[in-house]
């Protein structure tokens, strides 16, 4: 009798082990959400899409249509000094070039100028590589062991500040407006800090330590494209000299495709310029440094007024109504064969 | 259980001192693997003796009713039966494997073609414009050539694209398979409480195939039966006993059934005896004579022993189950057989004892197929009882019996439909002076030199006639639970279901009468199939003969049925299988062992196969275990169909391990089967939630899982493939090198695992309603090569889009605060955006049981892109690594942009509405059956299940079938006459009584003859 009390809970026991657990999880009777693509939900998403999409891309198209630009290709107009440009021993020769334009309506709010880049392949792959971001952050690194090459030193072993093929070629025209005013010549007002973004001029480049910005880069030399050292930038303007110059860290947000546009300066709001840049005569006093028609190349000078979409591009607003178009047709399809 | 015994002269030998001095010899036949058959010679003291295989031990075997033995041992190791039967073991892998194997391979020719163009395109680029941009980018150096940079960025987009080689997808699948395996070991529903035993995926890798079985090979005994015979119906004087009331009769369950009939009255009642029918006991107390009669007969005309342990303890030790049940039924109604000698049987009559005089047991064999004993009774009256088969027991009844006949042929006919297995009983009063003259003739006769048995059969046949007949019996081979139901639901399926009864049924037995009865009784063949051809040919000719006809039968009847379509499409496709398979009317085939020997030769085989499967069901009998493997061969040759073997004993080993997929039960057959099976179960009835159920959900979710695996690397990394017509060719990658690396890793592989591992389209219950739903697996339709590029073609277009949206977007255009916007690391970041949505929204869309483990995983792995994204983009990371971490800034500045939000929307919208809409247009204008399980279940309207109820009324006229079939086995009367075992063992048989292949154990005892007899061998 002792023994058979003993081995009743044993068995008892051993039985759970065998016999699975009766858990939702494991007999797969988990509650779950089935949805289903009824008539009614189908429909009414495409509906709601078709809507979303068509108001969406009438705002956009809208918001593009008010944003005025002028584009000029100056290495077509200043066709001399690109020859100049294409034999590499006139680099030290400066060339000069100016380009009239007319604005036949004002623009009005913030205007842009922008430099233009064709045929420029920022986004090749090695030539994005090629740089260091440490040095950049004003840290002492040896730039050899990094994808700067062969931009990284010269044969004597100073090593290049910045180095790179980005820094090395970065663009270097200098573009100056001037509005031609009842025959007088007004410079326009040109900002060319504040261009770029928050995180790039405070956190991503940093110059080196020291007591002034020529000692900061004693030992290194100026990239060999380059025509003044980097500490030199902007001897005007402390905070916009060396590495944190916004020239240079525009230049440095390398581009996506290989014809680009970046931000060369704004407009400053003041005197006459206080809504922008009134209609009339404008002349473009460019000194030309950057050789573009060696690599077929072209380089543009674009003033544009901004809205809440960004630029005049209209292809997201003409996408957007495409689509819309293209769901109302999808809509009619379902309803024909429902 | 088989009964083997030693040869004569050897048997003596039973002590060891004399068996030390035993030298003889052993010539025999080469080691082949036929169970059944053992030639043999052995020498010893200038004599020779004849060894047959009732003097063999197979390997395998375990004893039963017998303590020990001596033996010889004559072949081992490899050179044994077992071994020679047993196939190669090969591994096993799945079809969506090896489809996904080429699929696998075609994608890296993918890659390699796209990294051939895009190198030329390189060496074209660096030709025209990278010699000059050479002044901003030098070449690297060594790279003097604009075709030595093209062969260098091959390289680098071979590195760059090989994300569209879907390494973690093997990964990925092994463990959802892990999943599904879980599932299956875990499932409630398949877990036998009696055996304690839950189902067991024993491999993890073939889930999948279970959605796609075509041919179930199954074994029968221990399989589709219990192998337990049950009294279970009776016909007496013309009335038949045993039905329940209630009920239609066969199916129904043992829950449902009325009370068994109390037999408390009867102190040696066994009470594992349940009998359904309280008016056959009424009739016995009642006296009825007729009853009285038939258990009489019940009783005495067998070859049982008795044993009794103790007073009232009895057990019957019987050579059939058949046996056993029939006596074990006297013996609870009253009649109960106690003890016998060699020349007397007691039975307690209704409590009396009363010896009976044993004079003669007329032995069953198989061409005679009844038995016969003739007994003194006390009061000196002779009679002659006998049973046997229906077929030649009724030719030898008396003809003023006539009226009783046709009764009993009536209910015999009822019992057969029903799958039972029918005997005829008979007696015969003997006169006094005719049984001295007959026994006088029986002496003379088994004395007589040569042909013995001749005219032993000529004396029976003279006495076993004019018989009076007092009923029949029915027993039924009890089936496994379930069994009828599971196989017309996988009928349902389309799936066939082909029985293999190997040679676990007593060599005597008539098997393909067995086989047809369980057949029969498991709803595999039924009374309204046109005809049902049995092929039992001894010879190549006959064996061709019987096909050729069973095929011309079918034809013709599909062409009067058809009224020549199918002869029209004969003409047009010339090919026999084809007009084979569109054949009407139902038909089976039986075909018996030494007729498959021939079947399977490779001249016959396709014939024999097309045959085959143009029938509904197909049943071989008597195969051995190597044919087993090799007709699951022949099927898996060229049929190119997956094939399901299920078996429980060590003669299905080779046949589980040829099939696709093998199943084991595991119960009392050992554990072989089970170890060399890739799942087990202790019930057949599981297969069907095996197949339809987990099998259905495994294929669904593994297609549904590769779809989307190869969708979402394809849309990920074509990407690259348009930038490169934008960078040069130069092997930029679009995104960051941490997206790329997390992307398949983090972002999107636990939404489609989760779905991988718990999608279901139709609730379970669902999937047994509608057996259709499995044919979708069967024709292989949710994913092949045609699936791939639809999966591939949304990949591309949906990168095509990625890609070309953003780009047209980001030329020339700039942020709101004026600044560029096209860089390239804003790009980046919302290409990875966009993708990261568009390939989680597409989830969403397949997922079609979103769990809550669905919804954390997709939700998180969208908070997880961001949460990363941010974190990678952190001031942080950027300080600590300047080099590595270069999007600082970057997510903040480029995700407050309302144009990229926008242009995200935009592509999310593009890419996922054009899926949605063919969905719906499919759901619409081609629903699957699936589809429309699901919608009825969502609008909850109930339909009646497509169950097919059982659809045998009566018996559909046609002619009449025999229900006889008796595993009995010819030689026990001798022995039982003889008193031989008797003096042997007062208990047991002498003769050992073996089961095959019980265990892989060597039960095999080597005593000391055992070691000279491997060389034995060698001289045969």
């Amino acid at each position: 009798m002792k023994n058979k009390k003993s081995s009743a809970p044993q068995e008892a026991e051993t039985r759970p082990s065998r016999c699975p657990d009766n858990s939702a999880f494991k007999q797969q009777k988990l509650p779950a959400w089935k949805p289903q693509l009824t008539a009614a939900s189908v429909l009414s998403t495409f509906f709601l899409t078709g809507a979303f999409c068509l108001s969406v891309g009438v705002s956009l198209i809208v918001a593009a249509k008010s944003v005025r630009e002028i584009q000029v290709d100056y290495s077509d107009k200043c066709s001399h000094c690109s020859k100049l440009r294409e034999n590499s021993s006139n680099w030290n020769s400066e060339c000069l070039c100016s380009i009239n334009i007319t604005l036949a309506e004002d623009m009005l709010g913030d205007v842009f100028m922008y430099y233009g880049l064709q045929n420029f392949y920022q986004n090749h792959r090695r030539y994005a590589l090629s740089r260091s971001d440490e040095q950049l952050l004003g840290r002492n690194v040896d730039v050899q062991n990094s994808y700067c090459a062969p931009f990284a030193t010269y044969q004597n072993g100073t090593p290049m500040a910045p180095c790179g093929a980005i820094a090395n070629s970065m663009f270097n025209d200098t573009i100056d407006l001037f509005y031609n005013f009842n025959s007088s010549v007004i410079q326009v007002p040109l900002l060319k800090t504040g261009n770029s973004w928050w995180t790039d001029k405070n956190v991503k480049f940093r110059n080196p330590e020291s007591h002034n910005l020529s000692a900061a880069f004693a030992g290194t030399a100026r990239p060999p494209y380059w025509h003044k050292a980097v500490y030199l930038l902007d001897e005007e303007d402390e905070k916009n000299n060396g590495y944190i110059n916004d020239d240079f860290i525009i230049w440095m947000r390398v581009s996506a495709f290989a014809t680009f546009r970046n931000l060369y300066r704004r407009i400053s709001r003041k005197g006459q310029f206080t809504d922008g840049l009134p209609a009339g005569n404008y002349t473009f006093h460019i000194s030309y440094n950057f050789p573009v028609s060696k690599f077929k190349g072209k380089k543009y000078v674009i003033l544009s007024t901004m809205v809440w979409s960004g630029g005049s591009n209209p292809f997201l607003g003409i996408a957007y109504l495409g689509a819309s178009q293209w769901i109302v047709q999808l809509v009619f399809i379902l309803r024909s064969q429902w | 259980m088989k009964v083997r015994q030693a040869t004569p002269v050897t048997s003596e030998l039973a002590d060891i001192s004399t068996l030390a001095r035993f030298d003889g010899e052993v010539i025999c036949e080469p080691p082949n693997n036929k169970l059944d058959k053992f030639g043999g010679t052995l020498y010893w003291k200038e004599n020779k003796f004849p060894l047959s295989n009732q003097n063999m031990l197979l390997r395998g075997c375990v004893l039963r009713n017998t303590e020990w033995c001596f033996g010889l041992v004559v072949f081992a190791g490899p050179d044994t039966k077992l071994m020679q039967n047993s196939g190669r073991t090969k591994f096993k892998r799945t079809s969506i494997d090896r489809l996904m194997n080429t699929l696998v391979l075609w994608i890296f020719g993918f890659l390699v073609c796209m990294g051939v163009i895009l190198a030329i395109g390189n060496a074209i680029w660096e030709h025209e414009v990278g010699v000059c941009f050479q002044i901003y980018l030098p070449w690297d150096e060594g790279v003097h050539s604009a075709v030595f940079s093209g062969f260098l960025s091959f390289w680098s987009y071979i590195i760059i694209l090989n994300t569209v080689v879907p390494i973690s997808l093997y990964v990925s699948v092994e463990v959802i398979r892990l999943g599904h395996s879980y599932f299956i070991n875990w499932d409630k529903k398949m877990y036998c409480a009696k055996r304690r035993t839950p189902a067991e995926a024993r491999t993890t890798t073939l889930n999948e195939e279970l959605g796609q079985v075509e041919y179930i090979f199954s074994d029968k005994t221990g399989t589709l039966t219990q192998n337990i015979m049950v009294f279970s119906k009776c016909s007496v004087n013309g009335h038949s006993y045993g039905d329940v009331q209630d009920v239609l009769g066969h199916n129904v369950e043992l829950g449902e059934r009325p009370e068994p009939v109390d037999f408390s009255f009867n102190p040696l009642a066994d009470p594992g005896f349940q009998f359904w029918d309280p008016s056959l006991l009424e009739a016995v107390q009642l006296g009825d004579p007729h009853v009285h009669e038939f258990f009489r007969l019940l009783s005495l005309c067998h070859t049982v022993m008795s044993e009794e342990k103790s007073e009232g303890e009895l057990y019957y030790k019987a050579q059939s189950p058949d046996e056993g049940a029939l006596v074990t039924a006297a013996r609870n109604f009253g009649f109960v057989f106690r003890s016998r000698t060699p020349k007397t049987i007691t039975v307690h009559e209704l409590g009396r004892a009363i010896t009976y005089q044993l004079l003669a047991i007329l032995d069953f064999n198989n061409i005679r197929k009844r038995m016969s004993v003739i007994v003194r009774s006390p009061e000196g009256k002779i009679r002659l009882y006998c049973k046997g088969a229906d077929t030649i027991l009724l030719e030898r009844l008396h003809p003023s019996n006539q009226d009783l006949t046709n009764v009993t042929t009536d209910h015999l006919n009822e019992y057969a439909g029903e799958g039972l297995r029918t005997l005829v009983l008979a007696c015969k009063d003997l006169e006094e002076s005719y049984y001295e003259d007959w026994a006088e003739r029986l002496r003379r006769a088994s004395g007589a030199p040569e042909a013995r048995e001749d005219r032993l059969a000529r004396l029976y046949d003279e006495v076993e006639r004019d018989m009076t007949l007092l009923g029949a019996t029915a027993i039924e081979d009890k089936l496994q639970q379930g069994v009828p139901e599971t196989i017309a639901i996988l009928t349902l399926a389309n799936i066939k279901i082909w029985v293999l009864t190997g040679d676990k049924q007593a060599p005597g037995s008539p098997c393909a009468e067995t086989a047809v009865n369980i057949g029969y009784s498991c709803k595999m063949l039924t009374d309204d199939m046109t005809e049902v051809f049995v092929v039992t040919g001894h010879t190549v000719l006959e064996v061709r003969e019987e096909l050729r006809k069973a095929r011309e039968k079918m034809m013709d009847g599909s062409r009067s049925m058809g009224n020549g379509f199918s002869y029209q499409e004969k003409l047009s496709s010339s090919k026999l299988t084809s007009v084979l398979e569109a054949i009407a009317g139902e038909y089976a085939l039986v075909i018996n062992g030494h007729s498959l020997a021939h079947a399977l030769e490779a001249d016959m085989e396709v014939e024999f196969l097309e045959t085959a499967c143009a029938c509904k069901a197909v049943i071989c009998c008597r195969v051995t275990p190597l044919q087993k493997a090799q007709v699951v061969e022949l099927v898996k040759k060229y049929k190119k169909a997956v094939t399901l073997a299920i078996g429980d004993g060590a003669n299905d080993v080779s046949m589980i391990k040829t099939a696709h997929i093998g199943v084991g039960i595991s119960g009392q057959e050992g554990i072989q089967a089970v170890l060399a099976s890739d799942y087990s179960f202790s019930q057949f009835k599981f297969l069907q939630r095996l197949l339809l159920v987990h099998g259905r959900w495994s294929y669904l979710r593994m297609c549904k899982f590769l779809c989307y695996f190869f969708y979402k690397n394809f849309a990920f990394t074509m990407v690259h493939f348009w930038f490169g017509f934008f960078c040069g060719f130069s092997a930029q990658t679009v995104y960051d090198q941490y997206f790329i690396t997390l992307y398949n890793i983090v972002y999107t592989s636990l939404p489609v695992l989760a779905m991988g591992v718990f999608d279901q389209d139709v609730p379970e219950q669902r999937s047994m309603e509608y057996p259709k739903l499995y044919e979708p697996g069967q024709l292989n339709l949710l994913f092949n090569k045609r699936e791939f590029f639809i999966c591939i073609a949304q990949g591309i277009y949906t990168s095509v889009l990625m890609f070309f949206i953003p780009y047209g977007v980001f030329a020339d255009a700039t942020r709101d605060d004026g600044a560029q916007l096209a860089d390239y690391q804003s790009f980046a970041v919302t290409v990875a955006t966009s993708l990261v949505i568009v390939v989680s929204v597409q989830i969403g869309l397949d997922t079609g049981f979103w769990t809550a483990i669905n919804h954390f995983f997709i939700w998180g792995s969208l908070a997880a892109y961001f949460a990363i994204l941010f974190a990678m983009h952190s001031d942080g990371l950027f300080q600590m690594f300047p080099n590595q971490f270069r999007f600082v800034g970057n997510a903040q500045n480029t995700l407050a942009q309302p144009t990229v939000w926008l242009t995200i929307a935009l592509t999310t919208v593009v890419c996922i509405m054009p899926v949605v809409a063919f969905r719906f247009l499919k759901l619409d204008l081609k629903p699957e059956l699936s589809d429309t399980v699901r919608y009825t279940q969502l609008v909850r309207k109930k339909q009646k299940p497509q169950h097919r109820c059982a659809r045998r009324g009566g018996c559909g006229g046609g002619s009449r079938r025999s229900g006889y079939a008796f595993s009995h086995q010819e030689g026990f009367g001798e022995l039982i006459m003889s008193g031989k075992n008797m003096r042997l063992s007062s208990l047991a048989l002498s003769g050992f009584t073996a089961r095959p292949g019980a265990a892989w154990i060597e039960t095999l005892r080597r005593k000391k003859g055992g070691e000279s007899s491997p060389d034995t061998a060698a001289k045969g």
